[in-house]
């Protein structure tokens, strides 16, 4: 049970890790990347759209193989997100969501890698984050 | 301005891509940033270590890459601080009461094919390009 317990801790860091790298060798980390891919009337930069279109790609396959084995290797079963219904919170919170990663170049991941190398504003930005989550709980806990 | 990338693009994403499929085959979990990051914030008895391991992992990804090739990662922010903060609320906020972020629906759950994630993201990339315009081109930010 320990010995499952921390593999999975284990396995969470190096993945992260991998994630984080995957990030930093696009330039997600970086706010003006993604500025510069939403900013469509600009200077378009569509780096982000072949981001996005490789780690799809590639999810989608490693998923169809990954999945059709009985079970993860460390834990008893696969955990999906079973909800189905397209309501209004789903659409009012990603529209939010949209302004938020315009206002600052950052969203969630990207955020916690800039900070180790970004200044003090990735801080400011997973500071405002944190307290933007933890106020989503109080509104509907 | 950013140039488009999309050599150093493709390759990030897949091991972006690669991240999430083994987080998938070994912990058994979709690698939603901000869902992972909630249940750092908000702990779960013996449901917090591997979350706050996957965090670390992304935080370390730029210090490795920077150790590893001795160039540092590019974090630049041409918007004012209290746009950043703002944007952050707004992310985190918007990311929890819609159920995930651009990992969690726009690679992790598109790659499912579920609806949710497709009209998730379909939303915020576009009140994120929209905001970006008015932003850069009408409030001249």
């Amino acid at each position: 049970m320990w010995r499952g317990f921390s593999m999975r801790v284990v396995s969470a860091f190096l993945i992260g890790l991998l994630f984080g790298l995957g990030l930093v060798v696009s330039q997600m980390i970086n706010p003006a990347k993604v500025i510069g891919f939403l900013d469509i009337a600009g200077d378009w930069d569509p780096t982000l759209l072949v981001v996005m279109a490789a780690a799809l790609a590639t999810t989608f396959l490693g998923y169809r193989l990954v999945l059709k084995r009985g079970k993860p290797v460390l834990d008893a079963s696969f955990r999906l997100p079973t909800n189905t219904v397209i309501d209004r919170p789903l659409l009012i919170g990603a529209g939010l969501f949209g302004v938020g990663w315009a206002m600052a170049g950052l969203c969630p991941g990207p955020a916690i890698s800039a900070a180790a190398v970004g200044g003090p504003a990735p801080w400011i930005f997973v500071a405002a984050m944190a307290c933007g989550m933890q106020g989503q709980r109080l509104i509907r806990p | 301005m950013v140039e488009f990338t999309p050599l150093s693009g493709a390759v990030g994403g897949f091991v972006i891509g690669l991240a999430a499929v083994l987080f998938m085959a070994v912990n058994g979990r979709v690698a939603g940033i901000s869902g992972i990051l909630a249940g750092v914030l908000t702990p779960v008895r013996g449901d917090w270590a591997w979350r706050a391991a996957f965090m670390a992992g992304l935080f370390a990804a730029p210090l490795a890459f920077w150790l590893a090739t001795s160039e540092k990662p590019q974090v630049v922010f041409d918007h004012p601080l209290w746009l950043v903060a703002l944007g952050g609320v707004l992310v985190g906020f918007g990311a929890r009461l819609g159920g995930g972020c651009t990992s969690g629906h726009g690679v992790c759950g598109m790659a499912r094919l579920s609806r949710r994630s497709i009209a998730a993201t379909a939303t915020f990339m576009a009140t994120a390009m929209i905001s970006v315009f008015v932003l850069h081109h009408l409030a001249g930010f």
